[in-house]
């Protein structure tokens, strides 16, 4: 595999009334498995289903009933351990987190703390070409999703929805190698991009797909490195956990104000105390959930309903082996193969179907010119459209079309705009069009010499300003660019404009 | 190990199991009978024993990724108190 060179970036720092200091950071995130039907029960795991319709006996926890592990859910979180390049657990095992919730009926959660299915990997962050952040990840345990309850409906009651009880969810808890609110939101991204490329997660995150737990903590310049250093957290500050958040938005102004918060009070001689806190993003600010403290008392045990996972070597080779090309190589290859720059081919590489449409286009063709024309035409036409490059009415072979026009000199770069903006709206073969329409480029130099011949005739006055000053001849070529309706080609007419003028 | 009534109390409160007052001390007793059996079992030497997790040499079972499930809202809300909507309703909990 190719790989590029990259330069870890500089902590963020925020100056406080006294000091400076830095952020440390740490996430966990819970992304939910791409399945059809829930982790433990055969209900489905469709989003806006009618309330309490994709629900089953074990979903509701009615007596008796017992869960049956969905085998693709653990594939598909082998399959993004393997994507974050972690170790997988042969040997695993479920556990009971014990709360009480109306969204949770079991009364427990089934989660895996003391054996997870997959361990130690790492994800590198891009922040720009060639910066990134590698943060490392921790683990990745295999848990049940709540239930969503609902506030608004009625003044007294709240309402529970249990379509989301027991779907699979993916907990990624990285290690606190995150260092500023960008780093925290390019993970995030990053994570999602690697989990849409496996096609293990959505990543839907208006959905509630992925959503973070944030901790954040705060230290004076130098004690990272000296926790890095020692693996001792007592260099570090007291970090508090942000719950819930499922906006790249929120999450990057809560870690701000956060951040803000306990520098405050550190600096004005106070402690921070160790706490969950909720983000709210109305009034910009966090606040703390005591109600969540004591009830972190989860008493978790290993769950007598479910036997230890155990796993075949053979199994998890053969996922690994039909893992797909992973946004880095794609993004290092797409450099060494095409030409690009880091940034184009980190914009083309950032979802996979563009990546896709991309090589398309660029097989058999300039892949700079190819990268250029998906990148500004294509992808600006689309967004101005808000829509998705798997919606495009321009298909690769099209857009391939046009570019072979402009390599073989029958149109110019103007004039294949306009016949990019036909075949968006009209669909159709470009070189046909071509044709039809007329927009051929004039490559005739009879006809691009009679034109100039008149317009010469035409202008003595100009003709004069052009021989005093050469950059005058600009205003021949535009005129005769205007008089073959821009389809002269622009070089031809620039030679013949000044052999005409003697200049 | 020994339980207090404030212990008692605490693991009462999690289990949302309502404890009188006046019931705890029997309670935190109880608790400690339990304990105490359980140091017994800890003086037996495990050391280099892999815990048993099954009596029989079982594989987890495992499902396919169908749907074979749910589409019954209303079986699943027959036995609520109370329900809405379609929705199950509870007296109002927000953070």
């Amino acid at each position: 595999m190719l790989d590029l060179a990259y330069e870890p970036p500089k902590p963020k720092v925020i100056s406080g009334a006294r000091h400076d200091w830095e952020l440390v950071i740490g996430m966990e995130v819970h992304a939910q498995v791409a399945s059809k039907a829930k982790l433990f029960s055969g209900a489905s795991t469709a989003f806006g289903a009618e309330p309490n319709s994709n629900v089953s006996f074990v979903d509701a926890a009615m007596p008796g009933m017992l869960p049956v592990i969905n085998e693709f859910c653990i594939e598909q979180a082998v399959r993004t351990g393997l994507g974050l390049k972690a170790r997988i657990n042969l040997v695993s095992a479920f556990d009971r987190k014990n709360y009480f919730y109306p969204d949770l009926p079991q009364g427990y959660q089934i989660s895996q703390l003391y054996h997870p299915l997959v361990g130690e990997g790492e994800v590198l962050v891009d922040m720009a070409p060639g910066v990134a952040r590698r943060v490392r990840i921790e683990r990745i345990h295999v848990e049940q999703d709540a239930g969503k309850s609902i506030h608004d409906m009625d003044p007294a009651m709240s309402f529970v929805d249990l379509n989301r009880t027991g779907v699979a969810l993916m907990e990624i808890v990285s290690r606190p190698d995150i260092r500023g609110p960008e780093e925290a939101a390019a993970y995030l991204t990053k994570l999602r991009q690697i989990m849409r490329y496996l096609g293990t997660c959505e990543g839907n995150m208006q959905s509630g797909n992925l959503r973070a737990d944030v901790n954040v903590s705060v230290c004076r310049p130098g004690a990272y490195e000296k926790f890095i250093e020692t693996g001792d957290p007592g260099h570090l500050g007291t970090r508090c956990e942000i719950k819930n958040m499922n906006s790249m938005r929120f999450i990057q102004q809560a870690i701000d104000y956060e951040a803000r918060r306990q520098i405050a009070l550190l600096e004005e001689g106070g402690e921070v105390v160790q706490e969950t806190r909720l983000y709210d993003p109305d009034r910009g600010e966090t606040r703390s959930m005591r109600s969540k403290e004591e009830a972190h008392d989860y008493r978790y045990f290993p769950d007598p309903d479910l036997l230890p996972l155990e796993l075949e070597q053979d199994w998890v080779d053969a996922i690994a082996d039909s893992l797909p090309e992973l946004p880095d190589a794609k993004k290092a290859r797409f450099v060494a193969d095409y030409g690009l720059t880091e940034y184009d081919a980190g914009v083309l590489t950032a979802e996979v179907a563009a990546a896709d449409y991309f090589e398309q286009v660029a097989d058999g063709r300039d892949g700079k010119q190819a990268a250029n024309w998906v990148i500004n035409e294509l992808f600006g036409r689309l967004k101005k459209d808000e829509r998705e490059i798997t919606e495009s009415p321009v298909s690769p072979a099209q857009l391939g079309g046009i570019i072979d026009l402009i390599a073989s000199g029958d149109i110019s770069g103007k004039i294949a705009k306009e016949l990019f903006e036909i075949v968006y709206a009209e669909g159709g073969d470009p070189a046909e069009i071509v044709e039809a329409r007329g927009m051929r480029q004039v490559t005739d130099t009879g006809a691009i010499e009679a034109e100039v011949d008149r317009i010469i005739a035409e202008n003595p006055a100009q003709v004069e300003k052009a021989r005093a000053n050469p950059k005058v001849a600009g205003w021949f070529v535009g005129q005769v660019m205007k008089a073959t309706g821009g389809k002269a080609n622009p070089k031809a007419v620039n030679d013949i404009v000044a052999a005409k003028l003697g200049l | 190990m020994s339980i207090d009534t404030r212990t008692a109390a605490h693991v009462a409160h999690l289990a949302r199991i309502r404890v009188e007052q006046d019931e705890l001390p029997a309670l935190a007793e109880e608790f400690n009978r339990i304990l105490g059996f359980i140091e017994e079992l800890n003086e037996v030497d495990v050391e280099g024993v892999e815990p048993m997790v099954s009596v029989t040499p079982m594989r987890l079972k495992r499902r396919d990724d169908t749907v074979t499930d749910g589409g019954m809202p209303e079986r699943v809300l027959s036995n609520a108190p109370d329900a809405r909507e379609g929705f199950f309703a509870v007296p109002k909990v927000v953070e």
